[in-house]
């Protein structure tokens, strides 16, 4: 072997054990079959003054999925859990409809929604900090009686508002060329991403959620940290409920943001974060959401019969966990004669929780 | 002290969301003497179809002097056959209700026929054997089908170019999604040229509705027809069209079924083309029925519901007067 060879062997090797690498490969992998299947699905043209076209469609409708996902991330890094987003995302949809369509002006329908959602996280932190309620269950009530909050603001209809009222630009519209929503998501990712990283508050959020006894002692105060995270979750889950309402102009108590938590659960761990806290990674977040969101698309686009859309879902989430396991890795490369063997106790950090000494 | 506050405040709150989860409940009143005694079982408030349906049955027993025992089920089984023992004991004259879900009614119907009272099924059937109820009032789910086929049948009745078709299907797995696919393939079947190019979910819901359109659109560049199984997939489906720079209702004909306002203003607005309805307003029709139970007259099996289908024409003179 020449020693080029062993270098690029070397750099590859490092390279499929960088926790983004099989993620990443799979969203790209989606994206060949869709670009196979759909010709054009790759171009991106200009029309009306703004790109156009399916990879933008998957940023756009994605868009929510990755908001929520963000703040579940964070919950998820604390070692808890949010349920309630899916019934947040309908709340603020409604309330924020509700009150353009009784012709209150944007800015204060805005405001009142951004306060609902603020007062539905300060609650579920509370529930899972000063009661000690386990945090699937905390949040479980607001899951459930979420959704009948949402009934009971739109009155179990759906409410429909005026299209120019301006609403409609956060989900629908356009600026620089590209999609409102997208730009607000770039937005909030980049910030959560300076918070967590270039403040010690990501690393606050990973102690708290890798042992939390053990930051309890060397003087982390856990439960304002948590509560942080909660608020922070049903924010963004407002921000999404926002994005969904306003591109339909209506406001669906029912189906708005339905089942939306287990899709954000799903991203936040294929994007490589434990569900048992602690290490987080936002960057794998948005690539396990868009992963969702593709597999959407090539769904509708090559045309899988809807009744085994979710056998055909569960096939590609199963390939990408068992690709993610460190453990199934090392069994396969065994068995492969010459294969490259895997490090056997250096599995990828994505398991691993950050101990804190105590 | 602190705690006990916060506790309370979340028993408050479970409470409220109880309240609200059942506002509905519980406007019957006594049973006045002589006047028949119905106890009706709703599956929930999840739709505006369904709200104007409640409405409906409410507005129509009042009128018929009708004394109406409500139960909203919330979407669940066991409410519902809670609710019908309930009406049991309280030895109403008949019982009505809209099944939650299909199966497994066997045993409550039977302690319904032991105590005497006839059971009539609105809007959704049962699989329990049929003497176990009186008749089934509701719509035909495949007719509306074969109704929206029809109508495109007869549009392109002399043309045998190829006209392509993408479906947006209601929930997988639900009665009307899986009846009114059938009935509409059934049909269009007649005519070669008319092609189902492409056909998946959309819930039932504006969102998808608009996010599988815009996919289909960007898949295939020859729809002709969008043939949708509500109005409101429908109405998210135009919003994806608009975006894609075209004009939905002229280069894509649309069909849906339901005929809720907004369908009908959209309609009437021609960007929908034709709409079958759906109709949920069967309080007439069902205070018809439980007389007749009430007075041992015979009763047809299965009674469908009166429904009409709209063009946009017909869509701008039912606006005005249109209920939900």
């Amino acid at each position: 072997m020449n020693p080029v060879n062993a270098v690029s062997r070397a750099n590859l090797a490092r390279l499929t054990r960088h926790r983004l690498f099989w993620p990443v490969a799979v969203l790209v992998l989606l994206l060949v079959v869709n670009a196979v299947v759909t010709p054009g699905f790759l171009a991106i043209r200009v029309r009306d003054g703004h790109l156009y076209g399916s990879l933008i469609d998957i940023l756009r409708f994605g868009a929510p999925l990755i908001m929520v996902s963000l703040g579940m991330t964070m919950v998820i890094a604390t070692g808890g859990i949010d349920l309630s987003v899916g019934s947040v995302v309908a709340i603020s949809g409604a309330m924020a409809c509700y009150l353009i369509s009784e012709g209150q002006g944007l800015a204060v329908a805005l405001a009142l929604s951004f306060g609902l959602c603020l007062v539905l996280g300060l609650w579920n932190g509370l529930l899972v900090t000063r009661l000690s309620i386990q945090p699937i269950i905390a949040t479980l009530i607001l899951m459930v009686g979420g959704r009948g909050i949402a009934q009971l603001i739109t009155g179990g209809q759906i409410i429909t508002i005026d299209r120019d009222s301006g609403y409609r630009e956060i989900g629908g519209g356009h600026l620089a060329g590209l999609p409102v929503a997208v730009l607000i998501v770039l937005a909030s990712v980049a910030a959560a991403a300076v918070l967590a990283r270039r403040t010690a508050l990501g690393l606050l959020l990973e102690s708290v959620g890798g042992n939390a006894e053990a930051s309890r002692l060397v003087g982390i105060r856990a439960s304002g940290l948590i509560v942080l995270g909660y608020v922070f979750c049903a924010v963004c889950a407002g921000v999404a409920g926002w994005m969904i309402s306003s591109d339909v102009s209506a406001a669906d108590g029912n189906n708005a943001g339905l089942w939306i938590e287990l899709d954000a659960i799903l991203a936040v761990v294929l994007g490589g974060t434990a569900l048992t806290g602690g290490r987080f990674s936002i960057a794998g977040t948005v690539v396990g959401a868009l992963i969702i969101q593709t597999l959407n698309t090539t769904i509708y686009t090559a045309g899988i019969p809807p009744r085994t859309t979710l056998v055909f879902e569960a096939a590609v989430v199963t390939f990408v966990c068992l690709l993610q396991s460190p453990a199934f890795r090392a069994k396969v490369g065994r068995r492969r004669p010459g294969g490259p063997v895997p490090p056997p106790t250096d599995p990828p950090s994505a398991d691993k929780k950050v101990e804190v000494p105590a | 002290m602190k705690r006990r506050i916060l506790a309370a405040a979340a028993g408050a709150a479970l409470a409220l969301t109880a309240v609200t989860a059942c506002g509905d409940s519980g406007s019957g009143s006594g049973s006045g003497s002589g006047s028949i005694t119905l106890g009706f079982s709703q599956v929930g408030a999840e739709s505006g179809w369904r709200t104007a349906n409640t409405k409906s049955i409410k507005e129509e027993a009042a009128a018929a002097g009708i004394d109406l025992k409500f139960a909203d089920a919330q979407q669940k089984q066991e409410n519902q056959i809670a609710a019908i023992r309930s009406f049991i004991k309280q030895k109403v004259d008949v019982i009505a209700f809209s099944p939650v879900v299909v199966t497994g009614w066997d045993a409550v119907l039977k302690e319904a026929k032991a105590a005497g009272i006839p059971v009539v099924l609105t809007d959704r059937a049962v699989d329990s054997d049929a003497s176990m109820y009186v008749t089934f009032l509701g719509s035909d789910f495949v007719e509306e089908g074969k109704k929206s086929g029809q109508w495109l049948v007869d549009q392109y009745k002399d043309s045998s170019e190829p006209v392509n078709i993408v479906q947006l299907e209601g929930t997988v797995g639900a009665a009307p999604a899986i009846d009114r696919k059938k009935g509409f393939e059934e049909v269009i079947k007649s005519k070669p040229n008319l092609k189902v190019i492409a056909s998946q979910s959309g819930e039932f819901t504006r969102a998808k509705g608009k996010e599988v359109m815009q996919a289909l659109l960007k898949a295939h560049k020859d729809i002709d027809v969008l043939y949708a199984h509500n109005d409101d997939m429908g109405l998210g489906a135009i919003q994806a069209i608009e975006e894609a720079g075209k004009k939905p209702g002229e280069d894509i004909k649309i069909i849906t079924v339901d005929a809720v306002r907004d369908g009908m203003q959209a309609l009437a607005d021609g960007k929908i083309n034709f709409i079958v309805e759906c109709n949920p307003l069967l309080g007439g029709q069902l205070m018809e029925i439980v007389k007749k139970v009430h007075e041992d007259q015979p009763v047809e099996r299965r009674i469908v519901t009166e429904e009409t289908v709209f063009d946009q024409e017909a869509a701008k003179k039912a606006l005005p007067s249109r209920k939900y």
